[in-house]
């Protein structure tokens, strides 16, 4: 379970989220969706224990990810979207690396690489530098990565950035799996139809602020949207006029 | 089409410059630029008053005093030449194949000859800043002895533009022929290899040879002769005999444009020539950079060696360890260093050995005693700046993953012991060598090798601390090169933070090794009494003191960085 209590952070005047609270239970599949500058990553860096909030707080489990920071992240597994990882190291190495971040070695540590490689397709390349790794085989790795540990909750930057086809439909396969079996996602995204078919629940962030949150059928309930596409929910709630107006401008330019 | 102008294909380099300036100065940076600027003009002072009393003492003498000093301008400009086509050629690699706006510049419909002049110009400022500002104070010097007057300034930029121009353009084309024939990867491990190894080459075969013994008048036999060596060019092909020649011209009021002719239309035919090697060559090496340098790894050794050793550490120890040390030797950039600190080593133990103290006749127990302490402060200084290279970074490296680190459950705590100890196991060993053999070499007493040992072995553990610190403090997490982390604010702060450390230390000593050398030039046994003890007390206290604050602060510092 991911709980968020009036979570807030400030760059210096600029209010990048603004007093979130939130609980995501177990079993459940998260998206929060939003454009861009809306707060996604900063409040997703949060929960992963890489920023401080400037107030608030951000429960894994029972644990508060700032008091006891240990035990809440050895529940978490944390996929950034930007894949940097150290390219001097084999795609095996970094995993037994990370392993060891969370205090794991040995034989089962050896079989849940080798298994975690077969499934993403990188078994053939594990003792290959990783710097030769194109960008989306880095993002099979870090999100091999956040799997090494068997974690209880799962945060995911734009999961499916990068990743062929394949990939991305292995990964949809991977969280409906381990939701159904009582894990956490919370996922940002910005491909609607992903959200659409994967989450349980969505929560729409502007300005920092959650503006609509809930199952599909609640949010079209709550703005009052009829049988509305999350596409048309999102344009409406995030400033759909924008995108008419940009229609009209590269119409124009013609 | 109309072509856009140089100005403007370097429009993002000159911005970005200005915008950190402005930055810089809105962050409150007032502190550091005061601080820069003590220390660079307490360099240029210290270089100019260097040469102007050198060259002053020169100038009194009839006949040759003018000739040396021409000789010894020549020998500095060919240094600074040689200097700058090495460092010309790494920065152009950079600058021509691996930047980050080259992918948007040749997709852009620019020409050629501005993509060429836009990196030949970068490539120049990169490389030859420091050369520029380190000849400041030397051409003042010469200007000033040789009553150049005003005009001299303006005279001087119209040299030394084409002087450090060529280097450039020669750099230039030898890594885009290099890049032509390896990959752009291996062509920058290849480079750093070379040019370390070049470069220590350099230095040993100087020490070697000697040169105080050069000084020897008995070398020469008579001043005829010695004149003769002085008035003939050196070699008169050089560029850098051209402009030591137009510089000493114009001191001398002997003033010949011939040298400056011969510069600057050497300096256009040489872009010319290289602007047309880049028309034919650059697309395809171009190219070639873009392809990976893939190598199959098993690193098997290091688990089986390092791995074996540090089994008894908590695995996320261990492992980390682990990762620290494969990082390091798979980067040629990083372990090829290694050659150049071996380099070092052998050049200080041979000028310890190459002492006038070992000239057969009985070595004066003071003066051995003398040199052995204040080789505590030299090899202080010498591991400083081996610290400032690999351990100063050590936090900034880390920049792009602190995503993982900071997520997972690993205790920073445990992130600056693996970083520190990586760190200061070898600085240790080195300290050890570089102090013991010297003692050895000098054959000094039990107490003072007692003292060395023990002192070094405090310092390097202080050292390694304030560097990890101050790289705390000081991070460059979007620094690509770590060569450029230690020039960086941070890294001349904790030099000077070090500096200071060691004059403390040598100091308070001081007291305890004068009660040593009285006793003993007294013929009295050494005692170690209060005082002694006292002053042991505040060398120790000062060593503890700079090694757990700059740990406890870097680690509060890293704690809350923002990512």
């Amino acid at each position: 379970m991911i709980r968020l209590e009036g979570i807030t952070k400030h760059y210096g005047s600029f209010v990048a989220v603004d007093h979130i609270s939130l609980e995501v239970p177990r079993g459940v599949l998260y998206g929060c969706l939003g454009p861009n500058g809306a707060g996604k990553t900063t409040l997703l860096r949060m929960i992963a224990g890489i920023l401080k909030p400037t107030d608030g707080r951000v429960l894994i489990g029972n644990d508060d990810v700032q008091d006891n920071p240990i035990s809440a992240k050895m529940r978490l597994g944390f996929i950034p979207d930007r894949p940097f990882v150290y390219d001097k190291l084999t795609g095996a190495e970094f995993l037994r690396f990370v392993a060891g971040l969370y205090g794991q070695d040995g034989d089962a540590v050896e079989r849940r690489i080798a298994e975690l490689l077969e499934v993403f397709e990188l078994s053939s390349w594990k003792d290959e530098l990783i710097e030769a790794y194109s960008h989306g085989m880095r993002q099979k790795l870090i999100i091999s990565s956040a799997l090494i540990h068997r974690p209880e909750c799962i945060v995911v930057d734009e999961p499916m950035v990068g990743l062929d086809p394949k990939g991305a439909r292995l990964l949809k396969d991977i969280f409906r799996q381990f939701v159904d079996r009582g894990g956490t996602v919370l996922m940002s995204t910005h491909t609607l139809e992903v959200a659409e078919a994967m989450c349980d629940q969505i929560g729409i962030l502007q300005h920092g602020k959650i503006v609509a949150h809930g199952t599909m059928a609640e949010i079209r309930r709550q703005h009052a949207a009829g049988d509305a596409s999350l596409e048309e929910l999102f344009l409406k709630l995030t400033g759909g006029h924008a995108v008419r107006e940009l229609v009209e401008v590269l119409g124009g330019s013609r | 089409m109309t072509q856009p102008t140089l100005v403007h294909v370097l429009q993002p380099k000159w911005r970005t410059a200005l915008q950190r300036v402005r930055q810089e100065r809105a962050s409150g940076g007032g502190g550091k630029l005061v601080i820069l600027l003590l220390v660079g003009s307490g360099f240029w002072i210290g270089a100019y008053s260097v040469c102007y009393f050198v060259l002053k003492a020169l100038r009194s003498v009839e006949e040759i005093g003018a000739p040396i000093a021409g000789k010894m301008l020549g020998v500095v400009l060919l240094s600074f030449m040689s200097i700058l086509v090495l460092s010309n050629v790494i920065t152009a690699l950079s600058s021509f194949f691996l930047a980050k706006d080259l992918d948007l510049l040749v997709s852009a419909p620019v020409d050629w000859l501005r993509l060429y002049l836009a990196k030949l110009g970068e490539t120049l400022v990169h490389s030859s800043w420091m050369v520029g500002l380190t000849s400041v104070p030397i051409l003042a010097a010469y200007g000033v002895v040789f009553h150049g007057g005003l005009l001299f300034v303006p005279y001087v930029l119209l040299v030394m533009l084409p002087l450090l121009l060529l280097p450039a353009v020669v750099g230039t084309a030898l890594t885009l022929i290099l890049v032509n024939v390896f990959p752009a990867r291996r062509t920058r491990d290849l480079l750093s290899i070379i040019a370390l190894g070049a470069a220590a080459g350099v230095i040993l075969l100087f020490r070697l040879i000697r040169p105080e013994q050069l000084a020897r008048p008995e070398g020469f036999q008579n001043l005829v002769a010695f004149i003769a060596v002085l008035r003939a060019p050196t070699s008169p092909l050089f560029p850098s005999e051209w402009a030591s020649r137009a510089i000493m011209g114009f001191l001398d009021q002997d003033f010949d444009v011939q040298p400056l002719v011969l510069l600057w239309t050497t300096a256009a035919a040489f872009v010319t020539l290289g602007a047309i090697l880049h028309r034919r060559l650059y697309a395809t090496g171009f190219t070639k950079a873009q392809e990976g340098a893939e190598r199959f790894v098993r690193g098997i050794f290091w688990r089986n060696t390092v791995g074996l050793v540090l089994f008894p550490l908590p695995v996320a120890k261990r492992e980390f360890v682990l990762k620290d040390i494969k990082l390091f030797f798979r980067d040629t950039t990083q372990w090829s260093q290694l050659i150049l600190l071996a380099v070092l080593v052998v050049v200080y133990l041979f000028n310890i050995k190459a002492l006038p103290l070992h000239r057969g006749e009985q070595v004066g127990f003071f003066y051995v005693t003398l040199v052995s302490f204040l080789n505590l402060g030299l090899a202080g200084f010498v591991l400083a700046s081996i610290a400032a290279r690999f351990i100063f970074p050590a936090v900034s490296l880390e920049g792009r993953q602190m995503w993982l680190l900071r997520s997972s459950p690993l205790d920073l705590r445990a992130l600056l012991w693996s970083k520190y100890w990586v760190g200061t196991i070898p600085l240790l060993v080195l300290a050890l060598l570089l102090t013991g053999l010297t003692n050895v070499l000098l054959e000094v007493g039990a107490f003072m090798m007692i003292l060395s040992l023990v002192t070094i072995c405090a310092l390097t553990l202080a050292i390694a601390a304030l560097a990890l610190g101050y790289g705390a403090l000081y991070p460059q997490f979007e620094t690509e090169n770590a060569a450029q982390i230690p020039t960086s604010f941070g890294g001349l702060v904790f030099m000077m933070t070090t500096i200071a450390l060691l004059a403390g230390v040598i100091v308070s000593l001081y007291q305890a090794v004068h009660v040593y050398l009285l006793a003993v030039y007294q013929h009295e046994p050494v005692v170690i009494d209060s005082w002694m003890l006292l002053w042991f007390g505040v060398a120790a206290a000062l060593c503890l003191v700079a090694t757990v604050v700059p740990l406890r602060v870097g680690l509060r510092r890293m704690e809350r960085f923002d990512f």
